[in-house]
């Protein structure tokens, strides 16, 4: 393996800036969309007293989920010495920092006073696993900037392992608490399972690789930088293992619930009977969001074939915002089991009469808030790039040689 | 002579400062006075009391909703205008609810109950676990309420009652009541008509409304109180009984 030279993001202005006033497009509309909620109330979302977790949620949680998975290869080189992912650690640490600030605006945004962000950085419950996560998203920002200043600063280069194995543990932890989030919630059906915590680590590998091999290719790309076939093999098979792993975890999770009758009617909406819902499981999750994709990577002809890894990480991203939509919202959309034994014929307030699921019609505003939250991470990273040495010169085989570690 | 001008100075300006001084105080005085109507808003609430409810869903007539009415009234849920250019529809599944009526059927006997549906105050209210800032807490006195000015509006609570108990408010504000205060962007739910509470008063308005005697509001710890004697005498049960939250609230009925 040869030295590894980083170098500013070279593009041409013209096209520089023409990427940053695209992204810049989607901020303010995001940004004026957020406004109008804010200003309006939420009653101009789709969310109401039944489903008061809507699209910013789905968007939210993914960016924080791909936020972890994106310093996983950053955590290959130092943790598991892997020496050829070293070079890649710059641009991990970089998209991590830049989603996770993504998720968390949308979230803070999304909240019913979001003025009062204050008041949840300085009052703290601390049964809550949402305080533990203002802990540890704050942390994560922390530690992974501490982590890069060690691979950037050659003085610091000793503290380089330490730095990485804590930035490793940390997103452990963190991704366990947003999981956490829903399976700590014991009071509907869809929730409450101690394998929520592992599925979204797992799911985050996923998503956070996919996510990272869309913007290595990308800025590689546009600067004519060399990226070896050896390089991506190692990558596109990850991501590949990834989403085999994410397939496991689901089958398992509806597998377990299966066994149990309590959790029949759940399982029969989310797999057979629930409309938009199950359709979105089996065809955006299932289908498009794991089996082709694996079917892509892992083919001999298409999984060599850049052009195919790139549909296959943009299948994975997509399925990704499904699979969170089907978590989010069916979980909330099928209705709590109040009078266990009972059927509720009549309700003055939505409680699922005769079974029947509850309504979320998802509206733009809530959308444009998400795409917003998209636009900062990418501008985030793409100011980085451009400004420091975050990407490597070559990624070009004899350069990182792939084949060794 | 000089000497006298003196000596009125003097005393015109120590009546002057006095003067100032009780207009400044006085008000002060008047609202620490702990007589008259104050009555228990001065005192802390105390874990002795464990207010709590018995509804006897028998005597709950199908079709009627007078508690609902009365909790909305008292609360000053029905000075809540749909914002406008919403949509019906959609508004009402938007508009807070602190109680509701649910009829229920068993799925295998057929059997049907109507009752009335509000937050269960539980001992170990699972909304109070989730809840980031503490906003959402247990008094000693068992009711658990919202505090408004640190709920951040991330209705996490809302995800974790199994009662679906709770309501954000969706919209802006422009009447309220003092006794209820309300603000855009915050969780809310049945505090137990808590200013009664802090008042003195011993009853629910759902309780006063209900022209059939189906719900009896309380002391549980007091065991000569009426709903310490309805418990002891009639069978009754708790909602979710199987999730453990000991709640306050308990049907007879169902």
């Amino acid at each position: 393996m040869k030295k590894i030279h980083y170098r500013e993001w070279g593009i041409e202005s013209l096209r520089y800036w023409g990427l940053l006033a695209v992204l810049g497009v989607f901020l303010a509309i995001g940004g004026l969309a957020t406004l109008y909620m804010e200003h309006e109330g939420h009653w101009v979302t789709g969310m109401n007293n039944q489903i008061v977790w809507g699209v910013p949620h789905v968007f939210a949680i993914f960016l924080i989920a791909a936020a972890s998975g994106a310093l996983n290869i950053a955590a290959f080189g130092s943790v598991f010495g892997k020496k050829v992912y070293r070079s890649l650690g710059r641009l991990s640490g970089l998209l991590a920092m830049a989603l996770l600030v993504g998720g968390l605006l949308v979230l803070v945004l999304d909240l019913g006073q979001p003025g009062r962000l204050i008041v949840a950085m300085t009052t703290y419950n601390i049964k809550s696993i949402f305080s533990w996560n203002i802990y540890l998203y704050v942390g994560f920002l922390a530690i992974v900037a501490i982590y890069l200043f060690t691979m950037m600063e050659r003085k610091a280069n000793k503290y380089y392992p330490a730095a990485g194995l804590v930035a490793f543990v940390w997103r452990l932890v963190l991704t366990t608490g947003t999981g956490s989030i829903f399976g700590f919630l014991v009071a509907r059906q869809g929730y409450g399972a101690a394998i929520m915590a592992p599925m979204f680590i797992i799911m985050s590998f996923a998503y956070g690789m996919a996510i990272y091999l869309l913007v290595l290719l990308f800025t590689f790309k546009l600067d004519d930088r060399p990226i070896g076939d050896g390089l991506l093999m190692r990558l596109k098979n990850l991501l590949g293992i990834f989403v085999a792993a994410v397939f496991y975890f689901v089958m398992i999770y509806h597998l377990s619930n299966l066994y149990g009758t309590e959790n029949h009617e759940y399982e029969a909406f989310i797999l057979r009977d629930g409309g938009i819902y199950t359709t979105l499981f089996w065809v955006g999750w299932v289908f498009l969001g794991m089996v082709l994709p694996m079917g892509i990577l892992f083919h001999p002809g298409s999984g060599r074939s850049r052009g195919a890894i790139v549909v296959a990480s943009i299948l994975v991203i997509l399925g990704g915002f499904t699979a969170m939509y089907v978590i989010v919202v069916g979980g909330q959309v099928f209705p709590m089991a109040i009078f266990p034994g009972k059927v509720i014929v009549e309700s003055g307030f939505y409680d699922g009469v005769n079974g029947q699921v509850l309504y979320y019609a998802p509206s733009l505003p809530e959308f444009l808030l998400g795409l917003g939250g998209v636009a900062v991470a990418l501008t985030a990273t793409f100011v980085g790039v451009r400004v420091l040495k975050f990407l490597p010169e070559s990624l070009a085989d004899e350069v990182v040689d792939p084949h060794h570690g | 002579m000089s000497q006298d001008i003196d000596q009125e100075r003097r005393q015109f300006v120590s009546v002057a400062g006095l003067a100032a001084a009780a207009t400044v105080v006085a008000p002060g005085a008047f609202l620490l006075d702990g007589s008259a109507e104050a009555g228990s808003r001065r005192e802390p609430a105390v874990d002795k009391v464990r207010y709590g409810m018995f509804i006897d869903t028998t005597k709950c007539a199908d079709g009627c909703t007078e508690c609902v009415t009365a909790c909305e009234k008292e609360n000053g849920i029905d000075l809540l205008r749909m914002p406008e250019g919403a949509d019906p529809e959609e508004w009402d599944r938007q508009r807070p609810r602190w109680m509701r009526t649910v009829k229920v059927k068993d799925r295998l006997t057929g059997r049907v109950s109507n009752l009335p549906m509000m937050c269960q105050h539980c001992e170990h209210p699972p909304c109070v676990d989730v809840c980031p800032t503490g906003a959402s807490f247990r008094r000693a006195d068992g009711i658990v309420m919202v505090d408004r000015h640190i709920c951040i509006g991330c209705r996490y609570c809302m995800m974790a009652c199994p009662y679906k108990a709770r309501s954000f408010i969706h919209e802006n504000v422009d009447q309220q009541l003092s006794i209820a205060p309300r603000g855009k962007g915050c969780v809310e739910s049945c505090n137990f008509c808590v200013h009664r509470r802090d008042n003195g008063e011993n009853t629910t308005a759902c309780q006063d409304a209900c022209s059939h005697g189906a719900i009896v509001f309380g002391d549980l710890n007091d065991s000569n109180s009426e709903v310490s004697k309805v418990l002891r005498e009639k069978d009754n049960t708790q909602l979710r009984a199987d999730l453990k939250l000991n709640t306050s609230v308990r049907y007879c009925g169902i």
